[in-house]
């Protein structure tokens, strides 16, 4: 049986709510005229007791509130859930708590709340540092707007990252490569940095399907943008440690490692998943995605629509997709067990040939150029 | 038994869309020949697919009995005979059972060229025609105007041409009428030995093969011994009966009159189109001039997607070979694709209609290779061996030339499209015949080698002309090229099922223009893929598919897991739809859509 401590601990809490959807989000993000906060505040801590009483005993590494934009809560809001939390499980001194902000100034004004109620780190979406290409993303901040959120915030976490979004409609490798290094400039220790990508269902997918949203970058492009990525950042002491997050050694986010490195998590909130050993059993589990129904069921007793038990192969396919994803790879041994049977040995060696995997030991990790192909690498391996 | 003199027969000639089914349908009506209650439209085309496609494959016959003017009660056969040129030799063959056709053309279309095949197959037949202007109700129609063109393209009078209206049933009565006064009665004598013509035959699951005949002389009963005179077969006739088109049986059957028997006949090729059918004591003296087999003139690989549909797929052939003798299938292993079947059509219609059956019919996913025509090798050793498919090419050494099929093809066009159509057929190394013009249309004669119009010539002709060009073809012969085998290399092997027969003056550009679609066609793989067209040895044309180089999902956190894995099993299902070729992955519809030249 799989052992839960594998990868850690740690709670998901979903806010849903944005003062505007942007037109590239696919996340569950909705935007409400008014908020009943007390109510919605009720509900979390009623979930939290649920999950808390089937988890009992555990030490809990993380906290992460996204969203949605979760720097609309009001502070008292975070206050009373985290207050909640540890008085749930158990939790250490260096536990790591994160919320997602949104760098306006009205944001920055809860800062000093935030930190008063125990969040000890901040990822501010950012998104691009470049007011035209702000307005074409949908962010309703400016570039100094940001900038002046992102110093209340360093004066005031002890951690704190921003995320940016590239390969953007139009931006050269050049543009890019200099308002990357501008970044840098401001960052403490973490960035996360994604390439733009158009999911069907958002609006830029629509305008996409309509033949609008011309001068995106081709598949050579991008992967060039990429590659130009990880140089910069390398060069800068903030190599990439998954995909799209970059830190200095020992500024990752734990929260989100639980995640690749397949560790246990919970999922309150709308439409927030978790996988959870219950009774030596893995479990997946999703809550009800519309806000005001996971709210009423909520009030009633329970927010969760999906528990199902995870097939084995199933856990090995996770694991193996999550796994890859962050420079340390993944243990062999973990992933056989998980799977019942060893990797094929052919795409194994047929991949480390072409300089997309390297095994060492009983740990099979991507290379830079293979996490650019990682789907395609992930493919091969489990097929 | 019916009067000879009150009976006539009749086929319908008409290009497709022209409303040879919808006059079919009136005709049947009018006369009550089916209840309304039990009319569909095109009555007469059984098929699913002839219903959806609108054409006729099969050639139907129904028998409608008709009060004339006169006074008497006339019977009509209407032999309904397919308009595609992949069918004509069904039409020559119904030709033979009639004596005359309503040529119907559209008066806002004119002639086309599938018409004027199918006419002169008529006139050939000896037919008196009567020509029938449909759609005259129509705002563009020029009834006038095609008169005239009907008297100067294909030379029969059209001054007592009828105007009707087949959808709305203006001037279905004048037809009637004059198929009785206009179109001669049959010839025959009651009292000699039996004679009759077999003109079609057909499976039914539970009679067995039906078989379909005119009557010249004598008398044919239910439960006489008959002869095939051709092959020498003997049978009972279990059955007889006429078509209304459903079977009603009948007692005899004499001189002139057209109808089906069965007689425990287990397969369509025991019996042979255009035999002459006679009775086993007294056998007539002279059989009736012979009609040559169809030959398949396309060839291509049917392969099942799946290699357990193999035996499905088998059963299939066989189950559709019963009934369709001008099919021909015979097992075929290619490295690429696995065990299928090599079959043989007698075009392209043909060849999708006989594949769209299989897909539908029994539910089969399959993989088509590209269409080929027969090559004649003659070998060193003076050998003339047939080459169906270009993978079995031999060792050059060996051979001394290739002769391949050309076609003399007529195209008749608007002239506003002409040069298109000149351009196409110079492309497609055709050398001229002939050009006139008949009002504003013109039509253009063409020697054509078959092998650049079996695979998109009429797709490439309806795309120049915005669908206003007609085609019709004939096989005219057997001729010397200088033809070579060429072959296609992903990542350095050979895919059988790619390689083609190409004149050797159109090798390159044919090369070039594979591989660049193959590069389009073929997805990324984790390394790059070398793409070679070659002669022999030779690389005449190269691509390179690069390798992937970015495919990453660029968020992937805790809510994710469930999607991103239930999307990797959907496209590890999705892989099976792609073949291997060594390290390759190439899709299905690559193979035909390789071939499909843009020019």
């Amino acid at each position: 049986m799989e052992d839960w401590q594998n990868g850690g601990f740690g709670l998901y809490l979903h806010w849903p709510f944005c003062a505007s959807k942007c037109p590239y989000c696919d996340f569950n993000s909705h935007v409400a005229a008014e908020i009943d906060q007390s109510r919605w505040q009720a509900a979390y801590l009623r979930e939290i007791d649920r999950v808390g009483a089937e988890t009992q005993g555990r030490v809990l590494n993380t906290v992460f509130f996204g969203g949605g934009t979760p720097s609309l809560m009001e502070p008292g809001l975070v206050a009373a859930i985290l207050d909640k939390v540890r008085a749930t499980w158990p939790m250490g001194n260096d536990a790591e708590i994160t919320l997602e902000a949104n760098p306006g100034s009205v944001e920055a004004g809860r800062f000093r709340g935030y930190r008063d109620a125990g969040v000890t780190r901040v990822s501010m979406g950012v998104q691009a540092l470049n007011d035209a290409d702000l307005r074409r993303l949908g962010r309703l901040h400016s570039v100094a707007e940001a900038r002046a959120a992102f110093d209340v915030a360093r004066g005031t976490f002890e951690r704190v990252s921003f995320d940016l979004i590239y390969a953007r409609q139009d931006q050269t490798p050049e543009a890019w490569a200099a308002e990357l290094r501008q970044a840098l400039g401001m960052a403490i220790d973490h960035l996360s940095l994604y390439q733009l990508t158009i999911e069907d269902g958002t609006a830029f997918g629509a305008r996409r399907a309509a033949g609008g949203l011309r001068g995106l970058p081709g598949e050579d492009s991008a992967a060039d943008m990429y590659h130009l990525t990880q140089d910069i950042c390398e060069a800068a002491g903030m190599p990439a440690y998954e995909v799209s997050n970059h830190a200095r050694d020992g500024a990752e986010s734990r929260h989100n490692l639980i995640y690749w490195r397949y560790g246990d998590y919970a999922g309150i909130g709308p439409g927030a998943h978790g996988r959870l050993t219950l009774g030596g059993v893995r479990h997946a589990t999703e809550t009800e995605l519309a806000p005001l129904r996971w709210l009423k069921m909520a009030e009633a007793g329970n927010g969760e629509t999906v528990r199902e038990p995870l097939a084995l192969k199933d856990q090995s396919a996770e694991y193996l997709l999550m796994g890859l994803r962050v420079a340390e790879g993944i243990s062999l041994s973990r992933l056989s067990a998980l799977a019942g049977s060893e990797l094929d040995t052919k795409a194994v060696t047929g991949l480390q040939e072409l300089g997309l995997i390297i095994q060492d030991g009983d740990r099979l990790r991507a290379t830079r150029d293979g996490r650019a192909v990682l789907n395609g690498v992930t493919r091969e391996l489990m097929a | 038994m019916t009067e000879l003199s009150q009976i006539r027969n009749f086929s319908i000639v008409a290009h497709i869309d022209h409303g040879k089914s919808t006059l079919a349908d009136r005709l049947i009506q009018l006369t009550g020949t089916v209840a309304a209650r039990d009319m569909k439209a095109q009555m007469l085309d059984s098929m699913d697919i002839e219903r959806e496609r609108g054409i006729t494959i099969k050639a139907n016959t129904v028998r409608i009995e008709y009060p004339a003017k006169d006074g008497k009660t006339y019977i009509l056969n209407l032999i309904d005979t397919p308009g595609h040129v992949d069918f004509a030799y069904e039409v020559s063959r119904s030709m033979r059972a009639v004596e005359g056709s309503l040529l119907v053309v559209d008066a806002s279309q004119g002639v086309e060229a599938q018409t004027l095949a199918n006419v002169y197959q008529a006139i050939d037949a000896g037919h008196e025609i009567v020509p029938v202007l449909n759609k005259i109700d129509l705002p563009a129609a020029e009834p006038e105007r095609v008169k005239e063109q009907i008297e100067d393209v294909i030379g029969i009078d059209a001054s007592q041409a009828i105007p009707i209206s087949a959808k709305s049933g203006l001037g279905i009565p004048d037809v009637l009428e004059a198929i009785v006064t206009r179109l001669p009665a049959p010839k025959g004598d009651r009292d000699a030995p039996l004679k009759a013509m077999l003109v079609d035959s057909w499976y039914d699951s539970y009679l067995g093969v039906v078989v379909m005949i005119r009557v010249m002389d004598g008398m044919i009963r239910k439960g006489d011994r008959i002869k095939m005179m051709q092959t020498g077969a003997v049978y009972g006739v279990d059955k007889l009966a006429v078509l209304k088109p459903q079977m009603v049986d009948i007692a005899e059957l004499g001189p002139g009159e057209i109808g089906i028997w069965t007689g425990s006949i287990k397969q369509v090729r025991d019996t042979r189109v255009g035999d002459t059918i006679t009775h086993e004591r007294r056998q007539c003296l002279e059989a009736l001039p012979g009609f040559k087999p169809a030959q398949p003139v396309v060839f291509c690989g049917l392969f099942p997607v799946d290699a357990n549909d193999f035996e499905p797929l088998r059963e299939a052939i066989e189950k559709l070979s019963l009934n369709d003798a001008s099919f021909s299938s015979e097992m075929e292993t290619s490295a690429a694709l696995g065990f299928g079947f090599r079959c043989g059509f007698l075009g392209l219609l043909h060849l999708e209609v006989i594949r769209d059956r299989l897909e539908r019919e029994y539910d089969l996913d399959l993989i088509t290779t590209a269409p080929s025509v027969v090559f004649k090798l003659h070998m060193k050793d003076g050998e003339v061996k047939d080459l169906h498919n270009p993978a079995d090419m031999p060792d050059l050494t060996f051979v001394d030339h290739i002769k391949e099929p050309r076609i003399k093809a007529t195209i008749m066009v608007p002239d506003e499209y002409l040069g298109d159509v000149l351009k196409l057929c110079q492309d497609r190394r055709g050398i001229q015949l002939d050009l006139t013009y008949a009002g504003s249309r013109a039509m253009a004669v063409y020697d054509l080698p078959l092998a650049e119009v079996v695979f998109d010539f009429y797709d490439r002709l309806k795309s120049v002309t915005k669908g206003y060009a007609s085609f019709d073809y004939q096989i005219s012969e057997y001729r010397e090229d200088f033809l070579v085998k060429m072959s296609i290399l992903v990542n350095d092997e050979p895919v059988d099922a790619l390689s083609m027969m190409v004149h050797r003056d159109r090798a390159e550009m044919r090369g070039r223009a594979m591989v660049e679609k193959l590069k389009d066609l073929i997805p990324r793989h984790m390394f790059k893929i070398p793409i070679q067209a070659a002669i022999g040895g030779r690389v005449i044309a190269r691509e390179t598919l690069s390798a992937m180089r970015k495919d990453v999902t660029a968020k992937c956190y805790g809510g994710d897991a469930t999607r991103k894995r239930k999307l990797l099993d959907k496209q590890k299902a999705g892989k099976k739809k792609m073949r291997q070729f060594g390290k390759v992955e190439i899709p299905q519809e690559a193979f035909i859509s390789a071939l499909k030249m843009d020019d």
